[in-house]
């Protein structure tokens, strides 16, 4: 019964997202007025509808209704419960219906919120989200129904891949679609601003919000994904130039520039087509991504099973969502009027090389993602493409982004520096030059990239406390009674954000130089070097779980001195559910390193094959991926707080 | 500088570094393409030194383990080829399993770096489940 509400609740829904869709131009062509305040009740009822459809599918899974078939599939009683929730959309309909569900509470969200919206403009921007809503629901309720039944239950289910059995994983891809979701809403915003000729400073105010909420989502889901495949596939490493992981990574670079440019919209009336076009490029760019992942067009960890059909189906949604936004652009684009020139020497001018730099890197994300496929299909040769080709050419392009980082904060709006900036940049140029000089001495030389990668961070890292101290410190010699609370309002989204991207390269590179690792075939008892620490197998033991049989190896490391660092415990895991193995690798966390430790295959008289990783500073990673989301939402926070109290001053 | 020759000069810097960028993205992807071949594509004059790599199916009863050193055969219908790898081996690695395993050759011996096969056990990689079914060894996965 629960199922068949499901099931009808999501047909409600897009029978109403069909109406949201029509309303704001039914309205336009009536001229009626009053029926544009229709369709945010629209979109409200929208995700109401989505909202229990949703509901009832992790029920169906919570309850094991194994004769719906998507639960059967993928479910299994024995599962812990919160396996049996996340599992729900750990698979092609459940994450579907995921994304809609998503997509509609961003329409709600934008209904009952920013109330001083021009009533057309909300109406036609939840208009056109509508159509991106009825078309994801046509989607799953034409091709990928997860509310299916089976005429005759099985008793129970096949169980879900035990590889996503996982916290990280549970949490990964809903992160990920608030996120691409997110983005949904500022591509409708700039549909909704080139039908109504309405670019301007209060369009960017109100699209700002959900581009940074957009932003931060999608910041976090791909660094949740990168931390679940650093734990769980036992490789050891954080990024593998997947084309799963670039198909996030290029919308991440478009919204990082749509993030910076609507700033110059808002701020100066300058890049306004360009952030509409960004915008548009940006969604686009996560339907690409969802393209890849539903069509089977890779094979990677990511793929579900793989239905030309639904490959098809997402297909015509992206030439439809990409194929009229540009000429719709192409049209209205020359009427759009920026203000005047730019001067060189300027914050806008310095956020123009940020926009320049991220598209360039994406682009070169797109070339080595897609040209494997294009040229299979041209000439049928099979090729692949590997880390070297985007280490020669995003890390370079990226690294000039993060030198530009050290200099844009520092311009002025309109024109100009700020005034001792020119200080600033001598004491990080110097810091630069001494600390790589001490790293260069210290290890007998780097390869360049590495010097490069250090000399970039060091120097981003010093303009960027430069700049911090040099504002505080301004506003506390102009002696403000209120210095306080001015000094909450400065740009503390901004810094956050940008100490989290020199967290994140300190990790990056702490990995990426200095890591250690070492294999060896060992039976208990035996000794392994790791870098200038040892490892000692202690033992072999056998244990079980609740769905799983588990061999575990104990391995002690100690330092240099004899000193223990700590007791790694890697498992082998045999699922018999799923006739499945899986390798947990155990990790001892400190803040200089991770040690890692995976237990390979073997037998008591041969040996067990064990892999040791050093990774120094890996968790830095995360924490600046971290500090970059959480940047996001201060600065809308910040920004919140100070328009609320301009509005105060106004009143009184 | 009037407005003109600023933007020209604006248009310049952007046209010089676009240049470069795309000269350099072509050059590194040049020189990091790695070609597919199953063992009956092998032409060891072409290869020559590169880096390739070679997918198939893992001949039963060929896996030969000492220490950490496997050595196995990597077939399709009409070819073999041995396969020389130091290092720990993926999870479910073994006879009849489709591999894909990256390295060069050393005069006609395979020497891998890398050896993949996916943790599921119905996994087989999409080059060689293409290859395999033109050549009729493998039928597909049994229907779902």
């Amino acid at each position: 019964m629960i199922t068949e509400i499901g099931h009808f609740s999501l047909i409600l829904a897009f029978i109403v997202s069909l109406c949201q869709g029509a309303v704001p131009f039914y309205a336009r062509y009536k001229m009626g007025e009053q029926m544009h305040l229709l369709t945010p009740r629209l979109a409200i009822i929208n995700a109401l509808c989505v909202s229990i459809s949703f509901l009832c599918l992790v029920w169906a899974f919570i309850v094991s209704d194994f004769s719906v078939a998507l639960v059967a599939e993928h479910s299994h009683s024995s599962k812990p419960m919160i396996y049996k929730i996340s599992g729900s959309w750990g698979n092609h309909e459940g994450s579907l219906l995921m994304w809609i569900f998503i997509l509609s509470i961003f329409g709600a969200a934008l209904a009952l919120t920013q109330k001083a919206m021009p009533v057309l403009h909300k109406s036609t921007t939840l208009g056109v989200q509508a159509m991106i809503s009825a078309a994801f629901l046509a989607f799953s309720l034409f091709t990928s129904n997860p509310f299916e039944r089976l005429t005759s239950a099985p008793i129970d289910g096949n169980g879900l891949n035990p590889v996503l059995q996982d916290v990280g994983l549970a949490m990964h891809p809903p992160t990920l679609y608030l996120g691409y979701v997110g983005l949904s809403l500022a591509f409708s915003f700039a549909i909704a601003a080139l039908i109504n000729n309405s670019v301007d400073k209060n369009w960017a105010r109100y699209m700002r919000p959900w581009v940074q909420i957009a932003w931060s989502a999608l910041t976090l889901g791909i660094g949740l994904g990168s931390w679940w495949a650093y734990y769980e596939l036992g490789w050891g490493g954080w990024w593998f130039w997947d084309p799963v992981e670039n198909a996030s990574l290029m919308p991440w670079l478009a919204a990082t520039a749509l993030l910076h440019s609507v700033i110059v919209v808002e701020r100066q009336e300058h890049l306004k087509s360009w952030t509409v076009l960004l915008a548009i490029i940006g969604f686009s760019l996560s339907l690409l991504g969802t393209f890849i992942v539903r069509s089977g067009l890779l094979t990677s960890v990511h793929s579900f099973a793989s239905d030309p059909t639904r490959g098809l189906f997402i297909l015509a949604i992206l030439i439809f969502s990409i194929g009229p936004p540009l000429m719709l652009f192409a049209i209205r684009g020359p009427n759009i009027k920026s203000n005047g020139p730019l001067q060189l020497l300027s914050r806008e001018a310095g956020l123009v090389i940020n926009n320049f730099l991220l598209v360039c890197a994406s682009i070169t994300v797109l070339i080595g993602t897609f040209y494997p496929i294009a040229l299979e299909m041209v000439s049928g040769t099979k090729i692949t493409v590997g880390p070297p080709y985007f280490m020669a050419t995003f890390n370079p392009i990226m690294g000039l982004l993060v030198i530009f980082m050290g200099i844009a904060p520092l311009l002025m709006w309109r024109r100009g520096l700020l005034p001792k900036s020119a200080k600033i940049w001598m004491i990080a140029l110097s810091a630069l030059i001494i600390i790589s000089g001490l790293f260069y001495w210290e290890n007998n030389g780097l390869s360049i990239p590495a010097i490069a990668g250090i000399a970039t961070t060091i120097w981003l890292g010093f303009a960027l406390i430069g700049d911090i101290v040099l504002r505080i410190r301004t506003l506390y010699k102009n002696n403000h009674s209120d210095f306080w609370k001015r000094c909450v309002h400065l740009q503390w989204g901004m810094w956050v954000a940008h100490i989290g991207i020199v967290i994140f390269l300190i990790g990056a590179l702490g990995d990426g130089i200095y890591r250690s690792e070492s294999i060896a075939r060992m039976n208990p008892g035996e000794t392994v070097l790791l870098g200038t620490d040892k490892a000692e197998f202690m033992a072999i033991s056998n244990n079980s779980g609740p769905n799983y049989d588990a061999l575990i190896a104990t391995l002690k490391l100690t330092d240099q001195a004899n000193q223990q660092i700590g007791i790694l415990q890697p498992e082998k895991r045999i699922y018999p559910v799923e006739r499945q193995t899986t390798t947990e690798a155990a990790i001892k966390r400190t803040l200089t390193g991770d040690y890692y430790a995976v237990l390979g295959d073997g037998n008591i008289t041969d040996g067990y094959t064990i892999r040791l990783y050093h990774k120094p500073y890996i968790s830095w990673i995360w924490f600046g991926v971290i500090l970059m989301a959480s940047g996001a939402v201060a600065s809308l926070l910040i920004e919140r707080s100070k328009n609320r109290q301009k509005h105060a001053g106004l009143l009184t | 500088m009037s407005p003109k020759s600023k933007r020209l000069m604006l248009f310049f810097v952007a046209t010089v570094f676009l240049a470069t960028a795309a000269g350099l993205t072509l050059s590194a992807l040049k020189e990091n393409i790695v070609y597919f071949f199953t063992p009956s594509e092998i032409n060891l004059q072409e290869i020559g030194n590169r880096s390739v790599r070679i997918g198939g199916l893992v001949q039963s009863g060929s896996i030969k383990i000492e220490g950490l050193t496997a050595s196995f055969i990597i077939e399709d219908a009409d070819s073999q080829q041995v396969v020389l790898y130091k290092g720990a081996l993926p999870d479910i690695f073994r006879d009849g399993q489709g591999v894909i395993a990256e390295g060069k050759f050393n005069t006609n011996i395979f020497i891998a770096d890398v050896v993949m096969a996916k943790h599921d056990e119905q996994y087989m990689p999409r080059e060689i489940a293409d290859k395999l079914k033109e050549q009729g060894v493998w039928q597909g996965d049994a229907p779902k």
